[in-house]
């Protein structure tokens, strides 16, 4: 058996030797994805080996090497890590599968090359799970960023470029320009930027407590990744990038490497007592709470249902920023099971937009009328990842927006429940609506007969379904998304360490 | 009298005996396999020296057994150590790479030339680090800068352009060293010595006007050697019609060695107990520092030219140095020489890649570089990696030298310096991503004005290209030498200058 702390530099490790792997299978597609499923399998393994090892209270954690005096690439995995951990390597096998459909599905060319990205992408999430201290964070949080561009900008045409350039734009000018100042600052004055339990700020207060609002600000903003309002712009551009990574990379692992970032400076570095304290987070709590209801009022007029998701994750993702913002248990609670609950809804989503376009390459909500009735697995787990994301039981969405609720009421900020409550109510009408029109409305006419339903490959009486492959994943992770609402205590014990729980 | 005992001089002996042999050998391979030779044994003997260095600490040679501070003494502490195996480590990667690109950018009958000049000019930037005289200094100074003036015009059979590039360089070099010596000699004659660590000890509460005068005159004349914005209208020009390997050797080591001078002459000639030192640092090295971060690097995004977008990059990166020591902390002095180091291997490589492309599609514009990244892969992602290291990504050396530098800032109170950092190092991902874009993305058009690339450079350019690649890398996550040593070196220096260690 592997030892947790041998597991960790191992996760780092195998995605690279897959790509490697990858590379040289170039010219044998079978076998390429076979090496992409199985580094995707025994990654899972290592990150669930990580997951029981914090379950027992163990902290298991590995120094690569100091770089500069006081500053090593080390990692410790604690009970958020693992979580994001076992959350992103999971999903990378399910999206893998569904890739191998996708791709294939739709002829995508640069197969090898969109395999190896991927294989450096999840290298560099599981890093950001790890990661002991800011220092680390920032190294993985970048190589992120730069191994899922040539994915963003797979297509390789001129659109694909400006999004690509407005992805690389954003994310480099945040993580550059406010980010790295922030840890640099945080460092300058503390000595440190080791995740540490309770926080580090709080022993120096006196320097601190001046610039906490700014420093905050710098962490918040320049977590890009976290897609709070205004620097949001780079993941509706992202959705040029094939399907499958917008489901894994724009719906799991980058935006929650982001989001999980700015729960780990919450927690670790500044303390939720410290932030209470000074009451540094308020502003950024308002600042989330607007993003969320205008993320969702700009995708209730997106037509494009890659778009509408998009600005959908947007909003979703400030759930979680205003968890840590508001500096109670609840609230960090509520913004962790987040991430895992809005990770198996909005990948649902996403690949059931994607198995939409490979089997009848369809992209307007509005096309998409009357193709439940073709279609009725697809929209099935669509119906199902739609109820996740707006909080509706027995889906594990639920759970997340009722702690936030708590979290919001401990705080004391009555308007945060109604600005949640607002936002259920505005993703009942530009979620739901999709699959209801899907299964209950005519075909637009002159569209009576869905066309180009040359991708389709299960065609079963009238049923015209996209190939298994595409069509498994989604309802897989759908079966997820409803099992989670049953395992929430569980959950909840799990990750209670994070607030200071036994 | 053993070698080891003379191990000193060896870095100059050596090559400057060299340099003159190789203009009697026949052309071809001949004198560019002699000046390698010799930048081997050169380097190997700089890495003798910085080894003896860090293990029993500053060496002092008199030269030809006449004792300082009547003779010229070399005198070698961490500091110069550094820079020395810099200049001859860049020049021990550069002249193997030089050959292919030389035999197409230089007339072939002047390659003996070429690389005894080229030799001499990495003589002279070996000299003006090592000696602890400053009229030495001048004169190793002028060595280098002959031999770089006509390096310079030897782009001329490319572009005829190189022709007033060198001559206006030659006119500004001259004013530069002629200033340094008038400094040198106002020194001298306020306290009759030449000898570095002598001129400080006489020094030694002469605040007088000609002192301060000769202090004036230093920092302007060093100043237009080492490109201080807005001193540095010389430097696009000489950098864009220089043959390429010779702005790839210059570009990583002659601005360089400039920049330490100031370092010298600021901390271990004079010291903090003079006012106009302080002042120096904070109206004059701060503010330019800053503006040259700010108004080259946005020059260097409208460049069609990619050499002379790099060239202007280069007067960027000398403002983050000069910011670094501008704050006159240990930190700051830190950060300014571990980037003196760092961005000597960015540079050197980016302008590497350059050459690689000119030898094969025969022009450095921008247009040059479209979908490049089929046609020789090996060398954009050269250019990809080293790009990204300028604009400080992490695992790479540019982010070892942001971390320091902002660090340095934060630390010395000048947070909004620490954010003006940052922000420059936005510009340089603005032009760094323009040319990687159409590296990238773009189809190269199809107009026939440009050649397209048929193969890959040469080995014999890759090879030492991707050395300095793997380097950039290496010290982007070891800092052992870099780091450590330059923090040492630069506790040395405040403690000589007397400012708080």
């Amino acid at each position: 058996m592997i030892s947790p702390a041998f597991a960790i530099p191992l996760s780092l490790a195998l995605p690279i030797a897959g790509c490697f792997a990858i590379w040289l299978l170039d010219k044998q597609p079978n076998l390429r994805e076979a090496a992409t499923l199985i580094t995707g399998a025994l990654l899972f393994l290592l990150a669930l080996i990580v997951f029981g090892a914090v379950g027992s209270g163990a902290q298991p954690g590995f120094i690569l090497f100091e770089v500069i005096d006081g500053l090593p690439i080390s990692f410790k995995a604690e009970p958020l890590g693992a979580m994001f951990g076992v959350i992103a390597s999971g999903l990378w096998f399910v999206d893998s599968v569904y890739s191998i459909g996708y791709m294939r599905g739709n002829n995508e060319k640069h197969q090898t090359r969109f395999y190896m990205s991927f294989a450096v992408a999840i290298s560099a999430a599981m890093g950001v799970a790890y990661a002991a201290n800011l220092f680390t964070l920032f190294i993985f949080y970048e190589v992120l960023t730069l191994s899922t561009f040539p994915l963003v900008t797979h297509k390789g045409d001129e659109k694909a470029a400006k999004g690509g350039r407005i992805y690389l734009g954003v994310l480099m000018a945040t993580s550059i320009g406010l980010l790295l100042p922030a840890i640099v600052w945080t460092y300058a004055i503390t000595g440190t930027t080791e995740f540490t339990d309770g926080g580090i700020m709080a022993a120096h207060s006196e320097a601190v407590g001046p610039i906490a609002g700014v420093l905050l600000g710098l962490y918040a903003f320049g977590i890009g990744k976290a897609a709070l309002m205004p620097v949001h712009p780079w993941l509706p551009n992202a959705m040029v990038a094939p399907t499958p990574v917008s489901a894994f990379l724009h719906a799991v692992a980058v935006v929650k490497a982001g989001v999980f970032s700015i729960l780990k400076v919450a927690v670790y570095v500044f303390g939720i007592d410290f932030l209470r304290d000074t009451g540094a987070s308020i502003p950024f709590m308002w600042i989330a709470a607007g993003s969320i209801l205008l993320a969702s009022a700009i995708a209730m007029h997106k037509d494009n249902l890659k778009a509408r998701l998009a600005y959908s994750t947007v909003s979703q993702l400030s759930y979680v920023t205003l968890g840590a913002m508001l500096a109670t248990s609840m609230g960090v609670m509520g913004g962790a099971m987040q991430i895992a609950a809005h990770a198996l809804g909005k990948m649902t989503l996403f690949m059931c937009a994607g198995a939409i376009y490979t089997a009848h390459h369809k992209t307007l909500v509005s096309e998409m009328r009357g193709l439940g009735r073709v279609m009725p697995f697809t929209f099935g787990a669509f119906f199902l990842g739609a109820m996740s994301i707006i909080g509706l039981p027995p889906m594990a969405g639920s759970w997340p927006k009722f702690f936030l609720m708590l979290g919001a009421a401990d705080a004391g900020q009555l308007a945060i429940i109604a600005v949640l409550m607002i936002s259920s109510i505005l993703n009942v009408i530009y979620l739901l609506s999709i699959p209801v029109q899907a299964f209950y409305m005519n075909p637009a006419v002159g569209d009576a007969k869905p066309q180009g339903a040359g991708g389709a490959s299960i065609q079963w009486g009238a049923l015209k379904e996209a190939p298994i492959l595409t069509l498994a994943p989604p309802l897989f992770t759908a079966t997820g998304a409803f099992l989670l609402f049953f395992f929430a205590d569980p959950l909840y014990n799990y990750l209670s360490p994070l607030i200071g729980g036994q | 009298m053993s070698i080891v005992a003379q191990l000193p001089v060896l870095p100059i002996v050596m090559p400057i005996m060299a340099a003159p042999i190789t203009l009697l050998l026949p052309r071809g391979r001949a004198p560019h396999l002699w000046a390698c030779l010799f930048t081997w044994l050169t380097f190997a003997a700089c890495i003798a020296l910085f080894r003896e260095v860090a293990a029993t600490g500053p060496i002092s040679y008199a030269l030809g057994d006449w004792a300082p501070p009547i003779g010229i003494e070399y005198r070698i502490d961490l500091a110069n150590a550094l820079v020395l195996l810099l200049v001859s480590g860049i020049a021990s990667v550069v002249f193997p790479f030089a050959y292919r690109s030389v035999q197409l950018e230089v007339d072939q009958r002047q390659t003996p030339l070429f690389y005894g000049a080229l030799l001499i000019c990495m003589t002279g930037l070996l000299g003006v680090t090592i000696t602890g005289d400053a009229f030495n200094v001048f004169v190793f100074l002028e060595i280098s800068s002959l031999s770089t003036y006509a390096l310079i015009a030897m782009g001329a059979r490319r572009d005829r352009r190189a022709l007033t590039a060198a001559f206006n360089y030659l006119v500004m070099g001259t004013i530069g060293a002629t200033f340094f010596v008038i400094g040198i000699g106002l020194l001298y004659q306020s306290t009759g010595t030449l000898n570095m660590a002598d001129l400080a000890q006489q020094l030694i509460g002469q605040d007088n006007r000609m002192v301060q005068a000769g202090f004036a005159f230093i920092l302007v004349g060093m100043g237009l050697k080492l490109a201080m914005f807005p001193m540095h209208l010389w430097l696009p020009n000489a950098y864009t019609y220089a043959p390429s390997a010779v702005t790839a050797f210059l570009a990583a080591t002659a601005t360089k060695v400039a920049v330490y001078v100031i370092i010298r002459f600021f901390f271990s000639v004079f010291n903090f107990d003079f006012a106009f030192i302080g002042a120096a640092f904070t109206y004059v090295l701060l503010p330019l520092g800053l503006a040259g971060m700010f108004v080259a690097s946005f020059v260097a995004v409208f460049q069609e030219d990619v050499k002379r977008m790099l060239a202007y990059s280069s007067v960027a990166q000398i403002g983050y140095m000069l910011l670094g020591l501008s704050f006159a902390t240990v930190e700051g002095l830190t950060a300014s020489l571990v980037h003196i180091f760092n961005h000597a291997l960015m540079k050197a490589a980016l302008f590497m890649a350059v050459a690689c492309v000119v030898l094969r599609s025969g022009s450095h514009s921008i247009h040059a570089f479209a979908g490049l990244s089929k046609r020789m892969p090996v060398t954009t992602w050269a250019f990809i990696i080293s790009g990204l290291s300028l604009i400080g990504v992490p695992l790479t050396v540019g982010f070892i030298s942001k971390w320091y530098l902002l660090n340095a800032a934060f630390a010395a109170g000048h947070w909004y310096a620490g954010f003006l950092i940052v922000a420059s190092s936005l510009i340089a991902l603005a032009y760094i991503g323009r040319v990687a874009e159409v590296m990238l993305l773009k189809e190269p058009a199809d107009d026939g004005k440009f050649v397209l690339p048929k193969e890959e450079a040469p080995l014999s350019m890759l090879v030492p290209m991707w050395i300095l690649v793997a380097a950039n890398i290496y010290f982007g996550v070891r800092t052992d030498l870099t780091g450590d040593i330059a923090t040492r070196a630069a506790e040395a220096l405040m403690m000589m200058a007397g400012g708080a260690p």
